[in-house]
């Protein structure tokens, strides 16, 4: 019987599923994924964490609890460091495999190579050759394993440029087309804006409010850039770069009537970068920018009263 | 003309003012925090960002009240957020309307030429001699201010009279500020110790030994961090802070910038609980807590500002650390929202469970 390897449904897992699938299948492991993020993962992993950690963290726990309950044999829990040069991850990400052997209790065996592009890139493909001999011992099989999940993160990079959400494209649904009268930015790391229990499903209701929905992945490659071109200095978190780069181009561009800003309470990074974007906004337009503030104590009904009063206020703006 | 300004950073502001004005330089020292300051920090500052980028916003704002027009600011390559400091802050005074300038210490990462234009906007009037001098003072008042720093918890743990130990180290301080070139910062350190030797003491006391860990600015900026040392120190804890200036320029900003591997022990001694740098000081602050558990203190209290990214993964592998080395532990997020007499209570708490299980382990050994 194939080993079954865990992957929560959590943080990363909305940026590089694709790939992760195609790596630990073309080894012929059997891939568990804990189940959509619910009241009980959500409880389970703010029982599980340290008061302080950030709502996404406390997800990602609970997210790995129910992977332990399932019985999995292993867990992959990848120590994402950075992707891009002079960039990092969110410094949780960093110490990730750590968080969740403390604060989780028995656990399976953690797979978690580092992902560290900027510094080792060797060590990384090193890493990853190590884990995949672990399932497959023959190189071909490996190199083939590599290929494939690069591959597919392409497919999926072109997939959600296209229009896709990132949860639609996981989900096989097709993208939602419907143009709108109203566009609106939504713009935060992909595990709030994808995470539809975190949100109280965002996206949904602002199609409900017959709204078109940008997001930064749906952007063009060069939009990240922009973001550097404003400030002395770039970010050095890859999700911040991203963020910035995606307010700024839709600053310039002025294609969208409003934004809004969805960030997890206690982010550190977000902090700073949503305060950068609403500053420029504010600044150099007159589109209005809503911050959502999300934690495990968010009401569905005080979100969706926020954002029907946002809203009406962009339709009243337009028709004047 | 340019009038220089800095944030406060704990006894480090002192020596800061001393280097600028030996390098001829005019300057307008941030007024001392106060509440005003952390009021004008949190009004201006986003909401979410760390207690450290609001005080010294707070700083930035009163000094350019009191006419400086040019901060000098340090950065960071990240991950910590303090890398990112600037940038923000330069955004909110830009919009408060100030006209400044800001000149940014970053990291050398190799790049020879930008160190020395940085330095050529800060070199005034003075020669390269003075300079060279300026620098050299400033180096040895970071290490006499920590040096006295250090003699002051071990000393206030013992007073017989409480308060008289802050009272000598404030005066001692103040020599050191005084002091204009390396001799003078000796003869003056000399006279700081003295009045500090000079406290009476009360050898019947019975004290702790705590072990302080965290944030660097947090633990180095009294005012951010309730004045924990004297809180304790007067509780008859001798507190000692894992943190110093003088190791740290030492760490980071000679050797590695001539990629020379430091801290070497602190990392050995975070190994087994975390292998990888997250950024900021929190893989230093496990380490350090294992140095104290080996070294036999008390307990430990780990200091950081509230949402501190680092400092929370190291919150969350701290109860590993404490159950495997056997060391009991406070960890305190602190920020403007902080009430002194709360953060008291939980100290007097901690001090009070720690006496107990010193005096039950003695207990222990006599009935063996």
């Amino acid at each position: 019987m194939a080993a079954t390897v865990g992957i929560p449904r959590a943080l990363l897992y909305y940026q590089y599923y694709p790939a992760w699938e195609a790596f630990f299948r073309t080894l012929g492991a059997e891939i568990v994924l804990s189940a959509d993020t619910s009241k009980s993962i959500l409880d389970q992993g703010v029982r599980l964490a340290v008061e302080e950690a950030c709502l996404p963290v406390k997800l990602f726990l609970g997210h790995v609890a129910d992977l332990r309950d399932k019985g999995v044999d292993m867990l992959f829990i990848p120590r994402m460091v950075s992707v891009e040069a002079k960039k990092y991850y969110c410094p949780k990400f960093l110490g990730l495999p750590e968080i969740v052997r403390c604060c989780v209790p028995d656990l399976p065996e953690i797979l978690s190579p580092e992902i560290n592009i900027a510094k080792k890139p060797a060590r990384t493909v090193a890493e990853l050759r190590r884990l995949a001999a672990r399932f497959d011992r023959r190189p071909r099989v490996i190199d083939r394993a590599l290929a494939a999940a690069k591959e597919a993160h392409a497919a999926y990079k072109t997939l959600l440029q296209s229009g896709c959400t990132p949860l639609e494209a996981l989900n096989g649904e097709r993208a939602d087309s419907r143009r709108g009268e109203i566009r609106v930015a939504v713009l935060g790391h992909v595990y709030n804006v994808n995470d539809r229990y975190f949100n109280c499903n965002l996206l949904a209701k602002l199609r409900e409010l017959e709204v078109e929905i940008v997001t930064a992945e749906m952007l063009p490659a060069e939009a990240a850039a922009c973001g550097g071109k404003w400030l002395q200095k770039e970010s050095f978190w890859s999700f911040g770069h991203e963020l910035l780069g995606a307010g700024c181009y839709l600053l310039q561009e002025k294609s969208v009537q409003g934004v809004i800003l969805v960030a997890a309470f206690g982010c550190g990074p977000d902090s700073l970068i949503c305060e950068l974007i609403a500053r420029y906004y504010r600044r150099f337009s007159a589109i209005p920018v809503l911050l959502l503030t999300l934690d495990e104590h968010s009401g569905e009904a005080g979100l969706v009263t926020r954002l029907e009063a946002f809203i009406d206020m962009l339709r009243r703006r337009v028709a004047v | 003309m340019r009038k220089f300004t800095y944030p406060h950073i704990g006894t480090l502001s002192l020596a800061i003012e001393g280097l600028l004005t030996g390098l001829g330089l005019d300057v307008v020292p941030p007024p001392p925090i106060t509440k005003r300051t952390i009021d004008l920090g949190v009004l201006h500052a986003p909401e979410f960002a760390c207690f450290p980028l609001k005080i010294s916003l707070g700083n930035f704002i009163e000094a350019l009240e009191a006419g400086a027009n040019t901060i000098i600011m340090a950065g960071g390559t990240g991950p910590c957020r303090f890398g990112f400091y600037w940038v923000v802050q330069r955004e909110i005074l830009f919009d408060l309307g100030y006209d400044f300038e800001m000149i940014v210490l970053e990291p050398p990462q190799g790049q020879i030429k930008q160190v020395l234009d940085k330095a050529g906007a800060l070199y005034g009037k003075c020669s390269l001699g003075q300079a060279l001098s300026a620098l050299h003072t400033f180096w040895r008042k970071i290490k006499a201010l920590d040096f006295l720093h250090a003699q002051s918890l071990v000393v206030r743990a013992r007073e017989a009279e409480q308060g008289a130990t802050s009272k000598a180290y404030e005066a001692g301080l103040l020599f050191l500020k005084e002091a204009r070139t390396p001799q003078e910062v000796q003869e003056n350190l000399e006279r700081a110790l003295t009045l500090l030797a000079k406290v009476p003491r009360d050898p019947a006391k019975d004290v702790l030994k705590i072990g302080l860990v965290g944030e660097v600015y947090m633990l180095l900026e009294p005012y951010a961090n309730l004045q924990v040392e004297k809180i304790l120190g007067e509780m008859g804890v001798e507190v000692k802070r894992a943190v110093y200036l003088s190791d740290w320029i030492k760490e980071h900003v000679f050797l590695s910038s001539l990629y020379l591997p430091g801290g070497r022990s602190v990392k050995k001694a975070a190994a087994p609980y975390l292998r990888h740098f997250v950024g900021g000081h929190g893989r230093d602050s496990l380490g350090e807590t294992v140095r104290f558990a080996r070294e036999g203190f008390d307990g430990v209290i780990h200091i950081l500002p509230f949402t501190c990214t680092p400092e929370i993964v190291a919150q969350s592998i701290l109860p590993e650390v404490s159950r495997r080395e056997g060391i009991p532990y406070l960890s305190i997020p602190l920020d403007e929202q902080s009430g002194e007499a709360g953060f008291v209570t939980r100290l007097e708490a901690f001090v009070d469970m720690l006496r107990e299980r010193r005096s039950g382990s003695k207990k222990k050994q006599l009935l063996k």
